[in-house]
């Protein structure tokens, strides 16, 4: 894969930083993540989206100085009764009809209350955490489970690749928010005890461990048939004739040729289980209220949708943003990578 | 003397005196035990299918019944067209896929069913340079962690690895500092030089080259060849080289074996292979060879074969041949010929010999070599005529 050079000069900051690099090169070569990392700093697009991601994950981690500094209030705390003065005039924080106020574009109650007056502005953050702690967590599970699943299934010919693919085709074949909520359902109403451990109904590591199940053979799959196309080349032929063991072949011949597509898939899977922790949230099988994640949220406003309207829209918004810049990163990553790849997260 | 090798390679004593024992035997039998002994190898390939049970419904018959030996110094060409089984042979000695019948012997030992284990000091001993330059090197490593690799494997400490690989690279002809590279920053003949020197890395006994150059251009096959050549004097080290094109082995070769369909047809000594041929079928592939000159070109008596190689799954019964030899009677179609022994250790299994005289067809003996399923029916001198084909070379 050539590169253009002057493409490359532009992308290195002044005459200084190009000539380091060309010393660089001299003495170590262009590795295939140097290529990428050349490539992506030209698709300005990608970073853009991919600072944005960045930006939102900061602003969920920051989450208790908001509430703490400029909303004064928690994420669970009612102010049902409280009043708010809003540009001279006293205001209820949840109308005698019942309807919440809408955003005041001040400290408190930044994007306004819901319907137990509750911050929304901090409500959003908190659940950023949550939603964004559930997504990232399960991503991280389902890549490592489908490396050691597909590994397993693409190098072993036989009984145990038999036995690892009907699994994942048994996984396969439910659809994944019927699988997430049958699961998620069935764990969380009495919780989980095996042995020493316990978990209980309302943790996060329920949904976490759902949505990692639910889309491990979404990975795995792809990566088991790649690994069946890789061991039949002729590096890995030559590390055999030189009595590499199967272990060493698999985690030191294979396994790096596998990075780029686990980068990219790994990126659109968190984007994925996010919106998966939103629809089973939503559905009553995800995060219980009254913890706060996007898809309670987007569940608690669907009811006020036309008097309250910004109840829903916020956390949507949201989900919106994160799903899309991961998707626009992960799209990124997958051209630097390898701009002849075609892999993406099939449904 | 027909068998010496033109070229460079003449000041190889040792080599050429273990050579000539082998050839006199026309295998293995008397003198010091050859490096790598082939017997009666049958490599099978199962084709399986069925909708719960893996059944096997055919066998791709890769390699049937072929009895090779290489002794020690000495390069063996192994020629024939795609899919006769060569490539099959070669990575059945590197074990890499497994015998189904037959036994194979390095220095007297029986590896033929021998597992990682037991192959692992044997690894030292025999290694392998692939044919595709581009697909033999993993795109995700350095030069020094591939060449590097098999000194790892066997126990060299991490420090002492890189200057040994600096030195490789310096011996195949590369840069020292190329150790940090890529192999995309390469060209293929560079490319097949990491290859050479990944080989070289144990300092092995035997190296299998599969096709070594059949992915280079002409005048970087060239290189190639010669850098084989310089290292073989300089590491006394014995080479199989298997190739689909009988120019490229001719002159590195000290004997050379034609295989067809999983089959050996003619097994001789390198020069006499091209002024002599007795099978047919190598009198075809030397046909085969395109000359520059035009005139020549015109010149020449030039023996064709139309169609392509039968297939394996179903070989034809008698001679493998018959179905696309010109000179192909009724005992082709039945009996399978035997490996027949003609001076200078020269064999050939067919039952219409070319360019052999009456007297030297009478002379014949079957071979121990030959296949199992080979009938005794040795050639009939009245078959034999002295066609002048291949002579020009």
């Amino acid at each position: 894969m050539a590169t253009d050079p002057l493409a490359d000069q532009a992308a290195l900051q002044g005459r200084e930083a190009w000539e380091q690099e060309a010393e660089r090169e001299r003495a170590h070569g262009i590795g295939p993540w140097r290529l990428a990392l050349r490539r992506l700093r030209r698709n300005k697009v990608a970073l853009a989206f991919g600072f944005l991601f960045v930006l939102l994950v900061a602003c969920c981690v920051a989450a208790p100085l908001w509430a703490d500094r400029v909303a004064h209030t928690g994420p669970n705390e009612n102010h049902l009764s409280d009043t708010i003065r809003v540009g001279g005039e006293t205001k209820n924080v949840v109308g005698l009809d019942g309807i919440p106020i809408g955003p005041t574009w001040r400290g408190e109650f930044f994007l306004g209350a819901d319907s137990n007056g509750r911050d929304i502005m901090v409500r959003l953050l908190y659940g950023g955490r949550n939603s964004l702690l559930v997504g990232i967590s399960a991503a991280l599970i389902t890549t490592i489970l489908s490396i050691v699943l597909g590994l397993i299934a693409g190098y072993s010919h036989g009984a145990s690749d038999a036995a690892v693919s009907s699994l994942l085709d048994i996984l396969w074949s439910f659809p994944v928010v019927i699988l997430g909520v049958a699961l998620g359902v069935a764990l969380a109403l009495d919780g989980v005890d095996i042995g020493p451990f316990s978990v209980s109904g309302d943790s996060l590591l329920i949904p976490i461990f759902v949505i990692a199940i639910a889309y491990v053979p979404y990975m795995a799959r792809p990566l088991r048939g790649q690994v069946l196309s890789l061991r039949e080349r002729e590096f890995v032929e030559a590390a055999r004739a030189q009595g590499a063991g199967p272990l060493r072949i698999m985690f030191t011949e294979v396994l790096p040729s596998l990075t780029s597509t686990i980068l990219v898939f790994s990126t659109l899977l968190i984007a994925n289980a996010v919106l998966l922790e939103a629809a089973l949230s939503f559905l009553g099988a995800g995060i219980r209220p009254p913890n706060p994640s996007w898809g309670t949220m987007i569940d608690d406003g669907v009811d006020r949708i036309s008097t309250a309207p910004h109840l829903a829209i916020v956390p949507g918004a949201m989900l919106v943003l994160t799903v899309l810049s991961l998707n626009v990163l992960g799209d990124g990553v997958r051209d630097a990578l390898d701009p002849r790849a075609n892999v993406r997260l099939e449904h | 003397m027909t068998q010496h090798r033109s070229g460079p390679e003449q000041a190889r004593p040792l080599a050429n005196v273990e050579t000539t024992q082998a050839e006199a035997g026309g295998a293995s039998t008397d003198g010091s035990a050859p490096l790598v002994e082939v017997e009666h190898l049958k490599v099978f390939f199962p084709i399986k299918s069925g909708l719960f049970f893996d059944r096997e419904v055919a066998r791709v018959h890769a390699v049937n019944d072929v009895t090779l030996s290489i002794a020690e110094g000495e390069t063996m060409g192994l020629v024939g067209e795609s899919g006769c089984g060569k490539t099959t042979i070669s990575r059945a000695i590197m074990r890499l896929v497994d015998s189904t019948e037959g036994a194979i012997r390095f220095r007297g030992q029986d590896v033929t069913h021998a597992g990682r284990r037991r192959m692992e000091p044997l690894r030292r001993e025999m290694q392998m340079v692939f044919q595709d330059p581009f697909a033999s090197l993993n795109p995700r490593k350095r030069v020094g962690q591939i060449i590097g690799l098999p000194l790892r494997l066997h126990g060299s400490e991490r420090k002492e690895i890189e200057p040994q690989v600096r030195e490789l690279l310096a011996r195949v002809g590369l840069h020292k500092e190329h150790v940090n590279r890529f192999p995309h920053e390469f060209s293929g003949g560079q490319r097949q030089r990491i290859g050479v020197a990944r080989a070289l890395a144990l300092e092995p006994r035997l190296i299998v080259l599969d096709e070594p150059v059949s992915a280079l251009d002409v005048s970087v096959q060239a290189q190639i060849i010669n850098l084989l050549d310089d290292l073989q004097d300089d590491f006394k080290l014995t080479y199989l080289f298997v190739a689909h094109d009988l120019s490229v082995v001719r002159h590195v070769s000290d004997r050379i074996a034609v295989m067809y369909l999983g089959k050996l047809m003619e097994v001789s000594p390198a020069e006499e292979l091209y002024t002599k041929p007795i099978h047919p079928y190598t009198s075809a592939l030397l046909s085969a060879i395109p000359i520059p000159d035009p005139e020549e070109n015109r010149r020449r008596e030039r023996m064709v074969v139309s169609g392509e190689p039968p297939n394996p799954i179903n070989p034809p019964s008698g001679c493998v041949f018959h179905t696309r030899c010109p000179r192909a009677t009724d005992v082709c179609r039945t009996l399978e010929p035997p490996l027949a022994r003609y001076p200078n250790g020269h064999l050939a299994a067919c039952h219409h010999p070319m360019n052999v005289s009456p007297e030297e067809v009478k002379a014949t003996e079957k071979d121990r070599t030959s296949p199992l399923s080979a009938g005794d029916e040795l050639p009939a001198a009245s078959g034999a005529n002295g066609s002048g084909l291949g002579d020009g070379h």
